[in-house]
């Protein structure tokens, strides 16, 4: 391992090592907070040969301006998540619109914690590789509209891994890949956040062993048109805990998920081969799971490209426990005043491309199949019907949803492809 | 006041010299191979501080520039001298920047008068970046003036200065001015999203006057193109006059509102908000020759905004810049919130004057272009234009 350069000023900062230059040039520096902890953290990222891995002695850095790395294959590492601290809370104007910018490929953060950014929390942009490893994102003060937007942020990144992670407190998405390819986002918490775990626009992704409960929504997996990287597809979602999204939503207005009804388990939105199993998915007072199309949340949009409707999804081996008794937002309005109640289990807006349609049917492969989820309810709320000037044809019947499709491809190994898990 | 400030950072990097680095980082790693003090470059004659071009150095202006909390600047580009002892030109761009040799220096000065109703007068130097053009590449470096203005130490970390002056108005500012670390140079400049390349010397952006002072006290007013190409600068460029010229910001006469406002978008946010720069995720492109309205945020949806959306819709909304989340945007120096990201503690009030009018008389979509949009469920289209 190279030394960090920062070792230079912190031992003339605390005038321990002043002896010798041999003492100033030590190998295997652990850098440690002091009394420009922004500097030194900035300067290491700044001077690190390609590899280095950046140790952070246990402590709070308190940091007034974003760090940013652009040396590849680079790792930022602490002590421990609770042990760690990169705390932001005295953020300066001007100097950066998150905690931590990385923009080379082949980043990892590990074993720290993230604290109180005035926009986002950890931002990845652009590259191929990024590891998010026992890190926890955190704004203390628990959930505020003033709060940053994202707290991990991979965007436009070629293989993600996200895991054994904590986000709370997020004003838009706890965990949010946007526009990237091969993910895996595993074992991670994200508590009392607008969104807890939201993957957009991304192709291929293995979401497992999370536990998303308290948030606004648990869990999305969107496609929204507009962007460059368009047409999320091949997503895996299983054997998660998505509890009691029950938060009033505190976005700001603007950000779609602002829109979310509170009490979303999962949503998937605009989504191509998405399948979702073996999840446990309960007490989401709105809706445990929906189905929908972009064309359904109502938003106009200007983006020939983009291909609003949800196709081919299976959602089989779930565990449904209550939720869905207080059905709020748009749909649930509609759907109250057509059949009332509470919300099934499993809601699907029954919008499918009419352009698709073969003999008036949605062909094999892009259909809603669902399965064996226990004693799960569900409703197709038929409102491709009301965007075709007719009416609803609302129905509880599961008949036409039996089948399977086949398994989503798994995305590539991220542990190999990041340097592996411990 | 601020010059005491001033004077006291240079005694921390003074005293910090002591293990060969400055207090804001210089000289390590990828860094050791430039020079610490900015005087060492070369670039001036005399007395730094004065910036007196040395040879094969000649000063500019851009027509419309990037706002840095109302600092001025003074920026300059040194060309190589050719295996023939000449100077080795730059070559002509229509669009986008020069094409410049390797070995050129741009360096471009940030500073403050002690009034800016006088702004010639008490000029403090507070920054020095320079843009040096390697075989590899472009390369950001950011100098800090020391408090006797003798010289600028390298300091690739940047870090806050303490800054005052008298403002247009006559109100006495406190600011803490942001140098960007040698990454944020690269957050900017990057503008393809993949190399480091010049923003501001490209040929619309220098086709003005620009007063040359001659070594003998005389003065000089020159077209900045007509002279590069007269002093061999500048290789296969027009005659300034079939060249093109953007307008100056604020100066009403040199263009229309539109022509001003895109003008400054794409010179204050488009090295980022283009197709393939860091900002090329949000959707949102802001240079000034395309006329894609969706890309420009007209009724376009945010993305990654969060709390920066301030309760707005869309990015732009014809007629209405108090809902429009640019002006928003543009009005905030929350880090959380404000664009752009970095080099920017303070509100431009003038061009966010002149982005405000620009939206006021933006015509919504008309019926063309409401023909490409398609209706959600609940979300009407657009007004339509009125006749």
């Amino acid at each position: 391992m190279k030394h960090s350069s920062a070792i230079w000023t912190h031992c003339l900062c605390t005038s321990v090592c002043l002896l010798t230059l041999a003492a100033c040039a030590q190998e295997d520096a652990t850098l440690r907070p002091g009394d420009n902890d922004h500097r030194t953290l900035q300067e290491a990222l700044l001077t690190a040969e390609p590899g280095a891995v950046i140790e952070l002695a246990a402590g709070r850095f308190e940091l007034d301006a974003t760090l940013s790395l652009d040396v590849e294959g680079v790792t930022l590492r602490g002590q421990g998540m609770d042990d760690t601290i990169l705390d932001f809370s005295s953020q300066a104007p001007g100097t950066g619109g998150e905690g931590i910018l990385a923009t080379a490929d082949d980043f990892t953060v590990e074993n720290l914690a993230v604290e109180n950014t005035r926009g986002d929390g950890i931002k990845v942009e652009g590259t191929t590789g990024a590891a998010f490893r026992s890190v926890r994102v955190e704004w203390t003060n628990g959930p505020d509209t003033n709060n940053g937007a994202y707290g991990l942020y991979p965007v436009q990144v070629t293989n993600v891994l996200i895991e054994d992670s904590r986000v709370r407190g997020a004003s838009d998405a706890g965990i949010y890949v946007g526009q990237s390819a091969n993910v895996v986002v595993r074992r991670n918490e994200a508590w009392e956040n607008v969104a807890g775990i939201e993957i957009e626009n991304t192709t291929g992704a293995d979401v497992y062993g999370n536990r998303a409960h308290g948030n606004t929504g648990g869990l999305l997996v969107f496609s929204l048109p507009e962007l460059p990287v368009k047409d999320g597809r091949d997503a895996r979602v299983y054997d998660n805990d998505i509890v009691e999204n029950n938060l009033p939503n505190f976005g700001k207005e603007g950000a779609i998920v602002s829109t979310i009804p509170a009490g979303s388990g999962i949503i998937v939105m605009a989504s191509d081969n998405v399948e979702l199993f073996e999840n446990r998915i309960h007490r989401n007072q709105n809706s445990n799971l929906a189905v929908i199309s972009y064309l359904s949340t109502g938003r106009a949009y200007n983006d020939p490209g983009y291909d609003p409707y949800t196709e081919g999804v299976y959602i089989h081996d779930n565990e449904f426990v209550g939720g869905g008794e207080s059905p709020n937002g748009d749909f649930a309005d509609a759907f109250v005043a057509l059949a009332g109640g509470a919300f099934p289990d499993i809601v699907w807006d029954g919008v499918s491309n009419p352009d698709k349609l073969v003999a008036g049917k949605v062909p094999a492969d892009l259909r809603l199949y669902i399965e064996n989820n226990g004693d799960a309810d569900f409703v197709n709320l038929d409102l491709g019907s009301v965007f075709a000037g007719g009416e609803p044809n609302v129905s509880t019947d599961l008949a036409a949803h039996q089948g399977s499709l086949p398994a989503v491809p798994q995305p590539v190994d991220l542990g190999a492809a990041t340097g592996g898990a411990p | 006041m601020a010059l005491r400030r001033l004077a006291a950072a240079a005694l921390t990097i003074a005293a910090l010299a002591g293990c060969g680095a400055g207090e804001r980082g210089s000289g390590q790693g990828p860094f050791a191979r430039y020079p610490e003090k900015l005087s060492a470059w070369g670039l001036f004659a005399g007395e730094l501080a004065s910036h007196i071009p040395a040879a094969r150095v000649e000063p500019y202006d851009l027509n419309t520039a990037l706002f840095s909390d109302y600092a001025l600047k003074f920026r300059f580009v040194r060309l190589p001298e050719g295996p023939d002892g000449e100077v080795e030109p730059a070559l002509y761009r229509e669009e986008g920047p020069f094409e410049f040799p390797v070995g050129t220096v741009i360096s471009k000065t940030f500073a403050y008068p002690t009034d800016f109703r006088v702004p010639e007068e008490g000029l403090r130097p507070l920054e020095t970046r320079l843009l040096i053009h390697e075989e590899g590449g472009w390369v950001g470096l950011p100098y800090i003036w020391n408090a006797e203005l003798t010289d600028a130490e390298l300091a690739i970390v940047g870090g806050p200065l303490e800054a005052s002056w008298i403002d247009a108005g006559g109100a006495r500012i406190e600011h803490t001015y942001r140098v960007p670390n040698a990454n944020q140079c690269k957050t900017c400049h990057r503008t393809d999203g993949e190399r480091v390349l010049p923003i501001g010397p490209q040929a619309a952006q220098l086709n003005r006057e620009y007063t040359y002072a001659d070594p003998d006290g005389t003065t000089l007013r020159e077209n900045q193109l007509e002279r590069w190409r007269r002093i061999g600068f500048l290789e296969g460029a027009p005659p300034a006059a079939e060249a093109p010229r953007a307008p100056v910001w604020d100066v009403a006469a040199s263009g229309s509102v539109d022509e001003r406002a895109r003008t400054w978008l794409d010179i204050n946010c488009a090295h980022c908000h283009n197709l393939t720069g860091s900002g090329r995720t949000s959707g949102l492109d802001l240079r000034k020759d395309h006329d894609n309205r969706t890309r420009l945020g007209v009724y376009k949806h945010p993305v990654a905004a969060g709390l920066g959306t301030g309760d707005r819709v869309y990015a732009v909304v014809p007629g209405k810049p108090d809902e429009s989340i640019l002006v928003y945007r543009l009005e905030s120096t929350h880090p959380g919130i404000a664009m752009p990201e970095i080099g920017r503690g303070l509100v431009d009030v003038e061009a966010v004057e002149l982005i405000r009018q620009w939206i006021l008389e933006m015509e919504p979509p008309g019926q063309r272009e409401r023909a490409d949009w398609v209706r959600g469920s609940s979300d009407p289209l657009p007004p339509q234009a009125a006749g």
